[in-house]
């Protein structure tokens, strides 16, 4: 099958800010941001004392954030970092967030904006720290210096400097102007505290962003008000790569409130009116004819053949081995194979696509749910033909991210070509639920065909694994695909520690990856590639155990022998989920354990299957080991969310494909897990304190595997296609 | 001209009376908490309250809502969110994006309303609004909090530290 990819054009300027906001080519680089000289300004926000910290005359604290909140609590576990070194009153501390415009006029000072990757805390943590540090520096040698006595008799605690042997005390509020004109100290003199010692970080602090969630006044981009506002709805050709051929402009000509069409690009119309819903309205009046192009003829059959073929296929594209698994297998006393499939997955944030823009001549300003506000500017200025610096995009927290709204912005690169079209005009495009799910950006599609060796003892002795499989990379980032290799595709299969490592040595091992591209535009989905392949290896691992007649976390110890950290979190999970121990009548376990984003992960299912062949998810004993622990509530509450997002990926999702375009475009066929089958969630945390690994992603991807295995369990029989309501358990 | 009752102020609205009660709330009264999120009653976002009855507002149309019908949204629920569920809400931190929180907490709201301890079936039942962040367990939690029978078993997640 031969692939037409209509991939959008990056263009250089994109490129260049969206490469560094992703941490890449740092064309615009920036000086470690731990705490950059003072504008020394005085407003309503109070006195900076250094980027990350104003004070307020009644000792405010207020924290600058600069990455994303989608629901994920980074705003509250970067405050508490702050606010930890600090030594400021945890009730005093509020938050302001950074715009992209003000970072890039600023050099970058707050470094990096995007947040996707589980990275919004763990790589910003250092130079947050310092940053709060250094404030904390300064604001004593403020005090010290107005009562002329030696810094190193000054003490704080929240926020109150004392000076013990005078009995003199003030506030950080009374000294921020003064601190303010000092020399900040060297970073390399700041000495970080212990996290064992944290009083704030570290600790179940609530959220800093709740109130407003509670009563409906918190702004999402989605309710932005502007005086003179228009609003738009727009719809792109169903089939990817298509464009439209025609539509008639008269059939919707006299409707309320509608402006005019507007073309958007060759593949997108859009109606502009005042309000959305008489946009929507009219839109769906209209017809359009579209020129669907070569894409039409595809099926989800036809991308099911392509991946079969990689499966036998000579791979080329990554992957790595040791011994000779081949050979191993051939003359194993035992062998074992299995072939797995996964779908496509929308991303359905709760929010659907949205981004208001106004462009004039000299200026263009946009408001948007976005994880990457540098790559929403670039986009922006991009679009609209406006420098750089004449743009700003104005952040909204996000209602729901999940990786769709990071570097890609076509939303925003929408809402721009229909604005210029309205020079000075504020433009509030909206998509609906049915675009959102026609155009996303989705979870790669990907077969995996796995073979093991057992030998006369039943030890693993050889494991070939091969991923067949559309490639992210390929649709969003071909720069990152050397040689024909993307190992990308292989997350959570790595020989290298630290980020995404296979937690098990097998003497014979081969895992390849054979790229077979579609059509369908693909992209970063909460967990990305670990999802598909911890269900492949620890469903495969699950036969393997059950081959080989052995207990599947024995069977797993065996080979975590060089693992020491998945290894202890296998064994927690299998701990505080009863592994072994008696179960009620008709229930059964199964676990997995899997490792990405710099974290260790582990679960323990408990399930039953009816007789009837209906699924029960009892229980979930989720264990995370991500080094460090900012705020364990919000570290469960992420854990908890992860339960759901994974079962609902397990249970029910899938997105189609027929005459090349998706069939499932709203919840009534994108079926979205409710609460009556929410399983009980228990987090087991086991913080090492020796690194700094994610949080929002990591333990999703063993919740379906731990779930497959149980049904395995309970039935006797390998679950190997998803989702699960297409298959017949009993 | 149509009268709408909407958190006990009467309103007029000039819509076309084929126009969803949400994009009226939203487009012509100007009060966004109550949310966009699928349009065919099926995600629960726009979950406002019309005479006492939870009701998804993206699938009633403006001229089937009478000018007596008692519409209340969000924002119209409680003075300084006093109501019991949005202080349970916020003893448990129980959003996280917040987007479909209006509907939940109006859900949950009408939910105690009708049946003041609810069993957890019950809350499976009443609670049928889609979050995408999965808080469903705390959900549940703040739901029995704030009818005041929180029990050992639906406590908020056991959370252990090895």
């Amino acid at each position: 099958m031969t692939c037409i990819i209509s991939n959008a054009k990056v263009s250089r300027r994109a490129f260049v800010v969206g490469s560094a906001a992703a941490g890449g080519g740092l064309a615009l680089g920036f000086d470690l941001p731990f705490g950059a000289p003072a504008s020394a300004e005085s407003t309503a926000l109070g006195t900076e004392v250094n980027i990350w910290v104003a004070v307020k005359p009644d000792d405010t604290c207020v924290i600058r954030i600069a990455r994303s909140e989608m629901g994920q609590g980074t705003i509250t576990g970067l405050a508490q970092l702050v606010a930890e070194e600090l030594e400021c009153d945890w009730s005093k501390v509020t938050t302001e967030q950074i715009t992209p415009g003000r970072n890039l006029a600023s050099k970058r000072a707050w470094g990096e904006m995007g947040t996707g990757g589980s990275r919004g805390i763990r790589t910003s943590q250092d130079y947050v720290r310092r940053g709060g540090a250094a404030a904390r520096m300064m604001l004593l040698q403020a005090a010290a210096d107005a009562w002329k006595v030696p810094v190193g008799e000054v003490t704080v605690a929240e926020g109150i400097i004392t000076h013990a042997a005078t009995q003199r005390t003030t506030s950080y509020g009374k000294v921020a102007a003064a601190a303010a004109k000092l020399t900040p100290p060297d970073p390399k003199s700041i000495a970080l505290k212990d996290p064992k010692s944290w009083k704030i970080a570290g600790k179940p602090m609530k959220r800093v962003d709740t109130a407003n969630k509670l009563d409906g006044s918190k702004v999402f981009a989605i309710d932005v008000k502007l005086p003179d506002m228009l609003c738009a709805a727009i719809k792109d050709c169903p089939v990817y790569g298509g464009k439209v051929a025609s539509y008639d402009e008269s059939k919707i000509a006299g409707r309320p409130g509608v402006e005019r069409v507007v073309k958007v690009k060759d593949s997108a119309v859009a109606v502009v009116a005042d309000t959305w819903w008489r946009a929507k309205s009219a839109l769906e009046a209209l017809p359009i004819v579209w020129d669907e192009g070569p894409n039409a003829t595809r099926s989800s059959a036809t991308i099911a053949e392509h991946l079969k073929e990689g499966l036998t296929a000579v791979a080329t594209n990554g992957g790595r081995q040791n011994g000779d698994p081949l050979k191993t297998i051939a003359e194993a006393a035992k062998k074992v194979e299995a072939v797995y499939s996964t779908p496509f997955l929308a991303h359905a944030t709760m929010e659907p696509m949205n981004a208001t823009v106004r462009v004039s001549a000299d200026r263009a300003e946009a408001w948007v749910p976005t994880q990457n506000a540098e790559a929403s500017l670039a986009a922006l200025s991009e679009a609209s033909g406006v420098p750089l610096a004449n743009c700003e995009v104005y952040r909204h927290d996000l209602g729901g991210g999940f990786g769709r709204r990071g570097g890609t912005q076509d939303y925003v690169h929408q809402a721009v070509a229909i604005a210029k079209e309205f020079p000075g005009i504020p433009i509030k495009l909206i998509w609906t639920r049915e675009e959102d799910m026609a155009h996303d950006f989705y979870r790669p599609i990907s077969q995996c065909r796995m073979s093991a060796g057992l030998d006369a003892d039943g030890n693993l002795v050889g494991l070939h694994v091969r991923v067949s499989g559309q490639s992210i990379n390929a649709w969003l980032n071909p720069a990152a695909i050397k040689d024909g290799k993307d190992e990308r595709q292989l997350q959570g299969l790595s020989e290298q520690p630290g980020d995404a490592q296979l937690g098990y040595d097998v003497p014979n091992l081969a895992i390849e990856y054979a790229m077979r591209n579609t059509h369908v535009p693909v992209g970063p989905w909460r967990g990305v590639n670990t999802n598909q392949n911890a269900v492949y290896v620890e469903c495969f691992i699950e036969e393997a155990a059950r081959a080989a007649g052995k207990d599947s976390v024995e069977f797993r110890r065996a080979l975590m022998k060089n693992h020491p950290r998945h290894l202890a979190v296998l064994n927690a999970a299998a701990e505080k989920g009863d592994w072994g121990k008696p179960l009620p009548a008709g229930v059964h376990r199964g676990i997995a354990q899997f490792m990405g984003y710099g974290s260790y992960s582990a679960a323990v299912a408990e399930v039953s299957v009816s007789e009837q062949g209906k699924l029960k998810v009892h229980r979930m004993v989720m264990a995370l080991d991500c080094g460090h622990v900012v705020n364990p509530d919000q570290v469960a509450a992420q854990v908890e969310g992860s339960v759901a997002f994974g079962l609902t990926a397990a249970l029910y999702g899938e997105c189609p494909v027929e005459n090349g375009r998706m069939t499932s475009l709203n919840f009534d066929t994108y079926e979205i897990m409710r609460l009556a089958e929410m399983p009980k969630v228990e987090t087991v945390l086991v913080p090492s304190y020796e690194f700094w690994g994610g949080v929002g992603e990591p333990t999703i991807c063993v919740v379906t595997p731990s779930v497959l295995n149980a049904i395995f369990a309970a039935t006797g029989k390998p679950v190997r296609s998803l989702p699960l309501k297409h298959v017949k358990l009993v | 001209m149509a009268k709408l009752n909407i958190n006990g102020k009467v309103r007029d609205v000039q819509a076309e009376a084929d126009t969803p009660l949400l994009w009226v709330i939203r487009e012509h009264v100007g009060l966004t908490g109550t949310k966009y999120g699928c349009g065919v009653a099926q995600c629960g976002a726009c979950s406002v309250h019309i005479n006492g009855e939870v009701q998804r507002s993206c699938s009633i149309h403006l001229g089937d809502v009478k000018p007596t019908d008692k519409i209340v949204t969000i924002e119209g629920l409680s003075a300084k969110s006093a109501h019991p569920v949005q202080k349970a809400w916020l003893a448990l931190d129980v959003p996280q994006c917040g987007y479909c929180q209006s509907g939940q907490i109006m859900a949950a709201a009408a939910l105690l309303k009708k049946t003041p301890k609810p069993t957890d079936q019950d809350i499976d039942e009443a609670m049928t609004n889609i979050c995408r962040c999965g808080v469903y367990q705390r959900i549940r939690a703040a739901v029995h909090m704030a009818a005041g029978m929180a029990t050992g078993s639906n406590a908020p997640a056991n959370r252990k530290r090895a």
